[in-house]
């Protein structure tokens, strides 16, 4: 097998961004975002649209934590599980890349 | 039971029909259009900007080979102007040089290229067209070289099955975010050629595994999107989504379609984009409210708990296989005639083994169409 890449894991360092073929775009028909990909549209909730957002190639997952716990003011080691998994997730798809 | 029409996400168009290829899978129909009944560059303008108004947020550059359409670069920047995302599927062979990189500055967000095989003399061969292995392998690179995302496309069937694991390879050598391993569906010229390219059950069984495990191997690596064969299934492929519920396609000729295979549908009379605006033809058109929604299911698939995942199925399947269009698509195994698919894939097997050659009816304008011996 010739793999080129290699599965990337989410860490605290990692500054996730979004790949060239993925965008978020304001639908007027449907009043929402909408995650365009590759043969997929993706709704994402208020919270995942949140993060996606800050997935700018410059904000570290750790900036991207404390900035939702504060936020939301939830607690951070709550929020940092949520957002670890959901990048790791969404990394795996080939959708963010850390 | 009547649900509200929702606007549509995605659109196919099929901007041409004419091809360099001749895949005895294509799922253009059998009658192809010339290049003298396509719609203008300013129609298709007009079309993708109604489309944009009416809710699509996708759409796919198809054809025949869309490639062939010299305006093709004014098409994308029309869409991308609309913040369309446009995803081009080509087969990569006879792409000018230096139109790859126009496509990526017109705004291309992605780029699909079909390899009809995993090695050279299978492409050159599914294709009928000498040389185009090597030609898609170019494609592939200039892609990556414009910065543009790819996606392989590898439609399988019984004379590539066994080159899963080489196009898994293949496309991750070619830097490929995504393949499409897509079993191919048995409509348009697949269906004639069906018992030509039927695979059997031990090889559908065995590709199963093997997508599963690099699907495994390969998270976070590459995408596997797998279209699994239908003759091979327990239930059917929600086809499109659904009729006429969130995508629809458009021939060269401007005809609107719910989907590819629809005008092998005798009872539906489609609509021409032009004659009519397509906000009117989506949401009034009787032939895409034929089999819109549930209201149109019999049994089994009326009290079906099922009903709203797969949406009875491929509406075209049903014709072709069960001669109703508003059957359970026979793909699902509670469709009373279920039994019969193994039948057809049995005899393709047989027939593949007596007649001992391969002579596929190529995909070409006016080629002479031997009906496929069953259904």
């Amino acid at each position: 097998m010739t793999a080129l890449r290699k599965r990337a894991i989410v860490s605290l360092r990692s500054a996730p961004s979004l790949p060239r073929h993925v965008r978020i775009q304001y639908d007027p028909v449907r009043q929402a975002f909408a995650v365009l990909s590759p043969e997929k549209v993706f709704w994402p909730n208020e919270i995942s649209l949140d993060i996606l957002r800050r997935c700018d190639g410059q904000s570290t997952v750790d900036n991207i934590i404390t900035g939702l716990a504060a936020d939301y003011d939830a607690d951070p080691e709550n929020v940092a599980a949520d957002v670890i998994a959901f990048l790791q997730e969404w990394s795996d798809k080939l959708l963010v890349k850390l | 039971m009547s649900e509200p029409i929702l606007p549509p996400i995605g659109m196919l168009a099929e901007l041409t029909h004419r091809c360099p290829l001749q895949c005895p899978y294509c799922s253009n129909p059998l009658e192809l259009l010339k290049a003298n009944r396509e719609l203008d560059t300013q129609t298709w303008l007009d079309l993708f900007s109604q489309a944009a108004d009416l809710g699509v947020l996708q759409v796919h550059l198809s054809g025949g080979e869309p490639t062939l359409r010299r305006d093709l670069e004014q098409l994308i920047a029309g869409l991308s102007a609309r913040g369309v995302y446009t995803n081009l599927i080509t087969a990569g062979v006879g792409i000018a040089e230096g139109r790859i990189e126009a496509f990526a500055e017109a705004g291309l967000d992605h780029l699909q290229l079909s390899f009809q095989g995993a090695r050279p003399a299978t492409t050159d061969r599914i294709g009928n067209h000498q040389g185009s292995h090597e030609k898609k392998l170019e494609t592939a690179r200039r892609a990556r070289a414009a910065g543009l995302p790819l996606t392989i496309n590898a439609p399988v069937h019984r004379h590539n099955i066994q080159e899963v694991p080489e196009y898994i390879d293949l496309a991750l050598s070619l830097g490929a975010e995504r393949i499409e391993i897509a079993n191919v569906q048995y409509a348009g010229w697949a269906l004639t050629n069906r018992d030509r390219l039927m695979p059997d059950l031990a090889a559908v069984n065995r590709q199963a595994d093997i997508v599963a495990a690099a699907r495994e191997r390969l998270a976070g690596i590459m995408d596997i999107d797998f279209v699994t064969p239908d003759y091979f299934a327990i239930y059917p492929k929600p086809c499109m989504g659904g009729w006429a519920r969130d995508a629809f396609m458009v021939a060269p000729d401007g005809i609107v379609l719910p989907c590819h295979a629809a005008q092998t549908i005798p009872s539906l009379r489609f609509e021409r984009f032009g004659e009519r605006r397509l906000a009117e033809i989506w949401t009034d058109s009787p032939a895409f409210n034929a089999f819109r929604g549930t209201d149109w299911m019999q049994e089994p698939c009326r009290s079906c708990e099922r009903r709203e995942v797969d949406w009875g199925g491929c509406r075209c399947q049903a014709m072709a296989i069960a001669g109703d269009a508003a059957a359970t698509d026979p793909a699902c195994v509670k469709s009373p005639i279920h039994k019969y698919m193994a039948i057809l894939t049995d005899a393709a097997q047989e027939e593949a083994a007596s007649e001992g050659n391969e002579s596929f009816i190529f995909r070409r304008i006016g080629a002479t169409i031997r009906p496929s011996t069953r259904a």
